[in-house]
This record gives structure tokens, C-alpha cells and sequence, in this order.
């Protein structure tokens, strides 16, 4: 209990010093686009391809569900709510957490292990504004554009198997998805992607800093990333659904 | 200990202690390192070596004594301050420490671009001229991954030297290098401790080759300097240690062997007695 609480702590004051340079840090918008590009860009192929299948999962869950009750025409609706809400976000950052993150903590662990990291502070060079801040935005502001990106290839997975294969009217699909989703529940995702950014980023980055100087110690720091923020974003999704609610 | 005034040593350790957990690595240090000269600080394995460069940049702060580096009170020294005195030094890693996601230009070229605002013309110049004078002018576009161990010590030593500091650092300069490239980083530090006029401290535990171009050197063990002198007397030294050292001897007061139980006790104990 203890050294959960100190960890809590650590992760904390680190969360602190790593906000603390990101202003300055802002003023190098190169190196974040960089990052945004290594987080962000590179993990679009996969959360595409898992948000298509997502959809289409739902597509045919909500409708064999919805059928029962003879709301078939409700698919549009249950298909947005469930995945601007929930699933977007969610499983976005799960699949952030295993792509981006691991190769977030293992890079820096690395660069700690090569004492690269010790070289720059030798430099002069802050490795928390040059390194840390950058990544941290970078993930940051690519998790709510992924799971954005991650809903909309949802929806059209949905309509695939649902208007396509199932024979929901299109029509209807799209027009009372438009009326029922409103900006409340884009926001809702939002916040969620958003604050399951700021912690699988910080997760990330911190196991990297602060990785053992050996393989076993980056390899190790690697699978706590993956865990801990897998929990975390669970948890987190819980306390702001209920919140939303 | 100290031959020279104080007047001339830019980096000064006096009566430091600083110990890991129960561990001791140094207990009263004291050494000086004078102005435009190559000092060597030699010692086997696990004397502290690393330690006392990361002593000297500030990584770590002994527990007792005073390290003064430029003037400067180092363990006293905190945030812009601290970084301000690093940028008057440059440091060679043992393993190169080159940034593995920038080519050998921009590793060059980062002090300069992080700490300095120089024109892209001017510092293309500067990091031409550094890559020229440890003869990579022409590696300028490959990637750390592309080098050499001898290579990427050079690009790194040009990296060192880049923001024209006071004192260069080296921590184990010769380590895993073929004769060509040793003989080349030799020839090196002492033609930039020359020709740049800066004070270089090498650390290292290859004897002869350190010897070779070293002014004063130090040979640290058991936590202390236990001897120091120009290369001359130290290989002239009758001191059981020293001549441990320089030989290689595997008897003498420095133990080759971690302390340990009974060897017979160990072979027909029981296998979980180590």
C-alpha cells in the first residue's frame, strides 16, 4: 500500500515538472508535430482497422438486440452513442497504450540506458522540456483525433453491416443518429479521449524515464506501461460515465 | 598531496566523501586538476572513476567535502546555474551517448542549436570545422547506427568540443577500440588540449596509453588517491600499488577478488552456499 502510494506521489510531482516545461516547450511546435506525427500518424492504420471491425461487431450485435424489441431502425443511434462515448475512446486508448506507448517508454528507456538522456543534461540540455514535453503533448493531442477517427470508421462499419448486409434503411440509420446524438455526448468523448491521453502519455513517458539502465529493466518498464494504463483508462471511463451522467 | 597552487587547478576535490547505500566510494578524496593540462585519473574497475565525473558535472553530490570546478561551488549549484557551468564543459562518453534519432551533423550541431542562437550558416561552418578536426567531415549525413565504436567516439568527441569548452572530459575514451582508432583518439586529446588550450581529464584504466599523453595523473583506490604524479613518477614509483597498477599485477594491496566466504567451504558446502 505504501509504495502504491508513493508511486501515486512520484507520478504526481512528475506530472507537475512535466507541465511545468510544456509552455516553454510549446515554443518548439517542430518537435511536437514530430511526435504527434510518431504517435499519432503511426498508429492510424491499426485503429482504423480495429474501429471498421468495432463497427461492424455492433452492427450486427445492435441489431440482432434491437430486433428483438423491433427498434432495428434504432441502429444508427445505438451504433453513435456507443462508440463516440464508450468504444471510441476506450478501445482507442487501449490500442494507443499497447502501439504508442510502449514504444514511447521503450525509446526513453533506451535513451536512459544509452545515456543519452545523461548526455543532454551534461549539454545543458533539460531532457524534460527536450524530450519528455514534446511526447507528452504529442500524445496528448493525438488520442482525442485518434479516437475521433476510430468512431467515424465505427460508424461506417455499423452502417456496413447494418444498412448493407441487414437491410436497415439508410435513411433512417443517419437521420435519427442526427437527432439523438447531441454536442453532450461528443464532449463526453472528448473529456474521456482527451484524459485517457494526458494518462497513458504521462504512464508512458514516466516507465521510460525513470527504466532500469538494462534490457530486463526497459523490457519490464514496457509491460507496466501496457498494464498500468490498460487499468487506468478502465477505471477512468467508469468515473466519467458516471460523472456524465 | 597537491603540487600546484590553487591558484592554477580550474577543478579542485577536496575531503570528499560519497557513498551508495552502505557502499563507500569515496572517503576524503582529494585532487586538483590544473589549468591546460591533461590529468588522468586511473584506477581499476570499480574505484569510482564515473563517479568522480558525475561529481564533477553536478549529476551527483557527495555527502561531505567541497568540489569546486571554474570557480564554481558544484554541489551547491542548482538549475540555470548548474546548466550554465555545464555549458562551459564537454564531456565524451564511454559509449558515444550519440542521440540515435539525429545524423552525426545534427548530433554535432545540437549544444550549438540548444544552447546558443547562431545563424544555420555560421553553425553549418562550426560543426564542418569540429567533423574536420576529428576527420568525419565526410560521415556528416550518416546515422549514429552507421558508425564505427571509433567513429561514433569521434563524432562524439566533436560534439564535446563544440561549444568550445573550458574542460573535456573523457570517461574511458579507449574502450573496445582496434589499435588504429586508439592511437587516433589519443593523438586527439592531445592535439585539442593544444591547439583549443583546454584542460582535459581522462579516466581511464588502459596504463600506457593514458600515460603516454597524460601531464599529472591520479590513481584512486579504496575511496582515496592513493598516489599522483607526473607519468614519469609514476612508472618510477615503488609504491606496492602503483607498481600493481602499471604491471597488472594480479598480488598486491588492490584485491582482485570481491570479498568472499571460505573457497573449500563454498566447493563442499551445500549448492544454495554461495
Amino acid at each position: 500500500m505504501n509504495s502504491a502510494l508513493r508511486k501515486i506521489g512520484q507520478i504526481t510531482l512528475f506530472l507537475l515538472s512535466t507541465l511545468r516545461v510544456c509552455v516553454p516547450a510549446l515554443a518548439r511546435p517542430g518537435l511536437i508535430a514530430r511526435q504527434v506525427y510518431n504517435t499519432g500518424a503511426r498508429s492510424l492504420i491499426i485503429i482504423m482497422l480495429c474501429g471498421l471491425f468495432v463497427g461492424m461487431t455492433l452492427g450486427l450485435l445492435g441489431y440482432d438486440l434491437l430486433g428483438r424489441f423491433g427498434s432495428e431502425s434504432a441502429l444508427g443511434v445505438a451504433a453513435a452513442l456507443g462508440l463516440v462515448k464508450v468504444l471510441g475512446p476506450v478501445l482507442t486508448a487501449l490500442l494507443f497504450a499497447g502501439r504508442a506507448g510502449t514504444a514511447l517508454t521503450s525509446e526513453i528507456g533506451l535513451m536512459r540506458a544509452t545515456d543519452q538522456l545523461t548526455a543532454m543534461e551534461v549539454m545543458a540540455v533539460d531532457p524534460m522540456r527536450h524530450i519528455i514535453a514534446p511526447r507528452f503533448l504529442g500524445g496528448v493531442i493525438a488520442m482525442p483525433l485518434l479516437a475521433a477517427i476510430f468512431s467515424v470508421i465505427g460508424l461506417y462499419g455499423a452502417q456496413l453491416v447494418g444498412v448493407t448486409l441487414m437491410g436497415v434503411d439508410t435513411g433512417t440509420f443517419w437521420s435519427q443518429m442526427q437527432d439523438a446524438v447531441g454536442m453532450a455526448d461528443i464532449n463526453e468523448g472528448l473529456v474521456k479521449s482527451f484524459a485517457f491521453g494526458v494518462a497513458c502519455t504521462l504512464l508512458a513517458v514516466y516507465e521510460g524515464y525513470h527504466a532500469e539502465r538494462t534490457a530486463e529493466g526497459v523490457g519490464l518498464a514496457t509491460t507496466r506501461t501496457v498494464i498500468a494504463s490498460s487499468v487506468l483508462v478502465l477505471i477512468i471511463n467508469y468515473m466519467l460515465t458516471a460523472a456524465f451522467l | 598531496m597537491s603540487e600546484h597552487s590553487p591558484a592554477a587547478a580550474i577543478a579542485e576535490v577536496r575531503g570528499v566523501r560519497y557513498s551508495v547505500g552502505s557502499r563507500v566510494i569515496f572517503d576524503g578524496l582529494d585532487l586538483s586538476v590544473e589549468r591546460g593540462s591533461i590529468t588522468a585519473m586511473m584506477g581499476p574497475s570499480g574505484t569510482g572513476k564515473t563517479t568522480l565525473l558525475r561529481l564533477l558535472t553536478g549529476q551527483v553530490h557527495p555527502q561531505d567535502g567541497s568540489v569546486q570546478v571554474l570557480g564554481e561551488d558544484v554541489p551547491q549549484l542548482r538549475g540555470a546555474a548548474l546548466y550554465a557551468l555545464r555549458r562551459r564543459m564537454g564531456m565524451l562518453f564511454q559509449n558515444g551517448a550519440l542521440l540515435t534519432d539525429l545524423n552525426v551533423f545534427e548530433n554535432v550541431a545540437f549544444p550549438v542549436r540548444e544552447n546558443a542562437r547562431v545563424p544555420e550558416a555560421v553553425l553549418r561552418r562550426l560543426v564542418l570545422m569540429k567533423l574536420e578536426a576529428v576527420g568525419l567531415r565526410g560521415a556528416a549525413q550518416l546515422m549514429p547506427q552507421e558508425l564505427s565504436g571509433g567513429m561514433a567516439r569521434r563524432v562524439a568527441l566533436a560534439r564535446a568540443i563544440v561549444m568550445d569548452p573550458e574542460i573535456l572530459i573523457y570517461d574511458e575514451p579507449f574502450v573496445g577500440l582496434d589499435p588504429v582508432s586508439m592511437g587516433i583518439i589519443l593523438r586527439l586529446i592531445r592535439h585539442l588540449n593544444d591547439a583549443l588550450g583546454i584542460t582535459s581529464i581522462v579516466v581511464s584504466h588502459d596504463v600506457q596509453e593514458v600515460l603516454s599523453i597524460a601531464d599529472r595523473s591520479y590513481l584512486l583506490a579504496g575511496g582515496r588517491a592513493v598516489a599522483s604524479g607526473s607519468s614519469a613518477q609514476l612508472q618510477a614509483s615503488t609504491d606496492p600499488a602503483v607498481r600493481q597498477f602499471i604491471t597488472g599485477s594480479a598480488e598486491g594491496p588492490m584485491p582482485f577478488h570481491y570479498p568472499a566466504g571460505d573457497y573449500r567451504d563454498a566447493l563442499l558446502g551445500a549448492e544454495s552456499e554461495l
